[in-house]
């Protein structure tokens, strides 16, 4: 029991960069208001959320431009989908312990 | 520590955003009944247009000489088009503010397009060949690029166009040998399958 809930990754405890990283395993690029809309979340709570993804290198940005408009597109990195995937494999196996138990 | 539930509860969270973020789901089935609808209508008109003297199709064709036909058969069709679109247009919005989810998102932009690059391409095609004076291959022409283009945005929206596409191609490919009852296949594939599986999907989704 204690060995899955080590597995289970900190960065992804929160619901918005649950939400993001779920987001970014099927989508290549979401700008900022992609995500924003997706999730309904408000400007500020998604930047602080994606700032701590990007520090711990599970997102990457990609600023571009469209016509003079900045464009800030977030992508997840190959680090970041496998932390995703560990975590999500954790949350999976931690379930199937949990029904096992009953 | 987290419950089971809240576990749980994470992991459909992450599945329901990565189904809304990935597939168009406002799709109308409604839409697809009407769309049909409005197709059986057109080539009711169409058949009225067309057969009022003992000639066929492609005679009056290519004799050249009902230039004036042609013209009310083009506005019957985008007559048709226009309607269907609008109304599947105006049904998916409806459906999306039912759903409260933005229809022109990211995955509504990627299903459009999608669709369209089939769909364009059969239509510069369909152009070329009346140009061409091929007429007996227009029809099974529109079936089979409309069935790819269904295939091609299915990956993008609700998986049960996927074989609305493959029976269009089936359809288009069985016009192409059986040429001469064109309008017959039309009436098939754009009336009767678009009732038929917009009817499914209105049930399975929307009931």
């Amino acid at each position: 029991m204690k060995n899955h809930i080590h597995k289970l990754n900190k960065a992804f405890e929160n619901r918005v960069r649950l939400g993001v990283m779920s987001a970014l395993m099927v989508n290549e690029y979401l700008d900022f208001n992609a995500l924003k809309e997706l999730l309904g979340v408000t400007d500020g709570n998604l930047a602080s959320h994606l700032k701590a993804l990007e520090k711990e290198e599970f997102v990457a940005v990609k600023k571009t431009f469209i016509g003079r408009k900045p464009n800030t597109k977030y992508g997840a990195t190959a680090s970041g989908k496998q932390a995703f995937n560990e975590h999500l494999n954790a949350l999976e196996a931690l379930i199937n312990q949990q029904h096992g138990k009953k | 520590m987290k419950k089971e539930a809240d576990y749980l509860s994470d992991i459909s969270e992450i599945r329901s955003i990565m189904e809304r973020s990935s597939r168009f789901i406002s799709l109308s089935g409604l839409s697809g009944v009407l769309a049909g609808v409005y197709a059986l209508i057109g080539a009711y008109a169409a058949y009225k247009i067309l057969y009022t003297e003992d000639d066929t199709v492609y005679d009056a064709f290519t004799i050249g000489q009902h230039s004036g036909r042609f013209i009310l058969l083009t506005l019957d069709g985008l007559i048709v088009l226009g309607l269907a679109v609008g109304t599947g247009a105006f049904l998916s919005v409806r459906r999306a503010k039912q759903q409260q989810q933005s229809i022109w998102d990211e995955s509504a932009k990627r299903l459009l397009i999608n669709l369209l690059i089939p769909l364009v391409t059969g239509g510069v095609f369909v152009l070329l060949l009346y140009l061409r004076d091929y007429y007996s291959l227009i029809i099974p022409a529109t079936l089979i690029f409309y069935g790819l283009s269904l295939i091609n945005a299915s990956k993008y929206t609700l998986t049960d166009i996927r074989y609305l596409g493959f029976s269009e191609i089936a359809l288009g490919l069985i016009a192409a040998y059986f040429y001469g009852y064109g309008l017959l296949f039309w009436v098939v594939g754009f009336g009767v399958l678009h009732i038929v599986y917009g009817a499914l999907m209105y049930f399975k989704y929307e009931k």
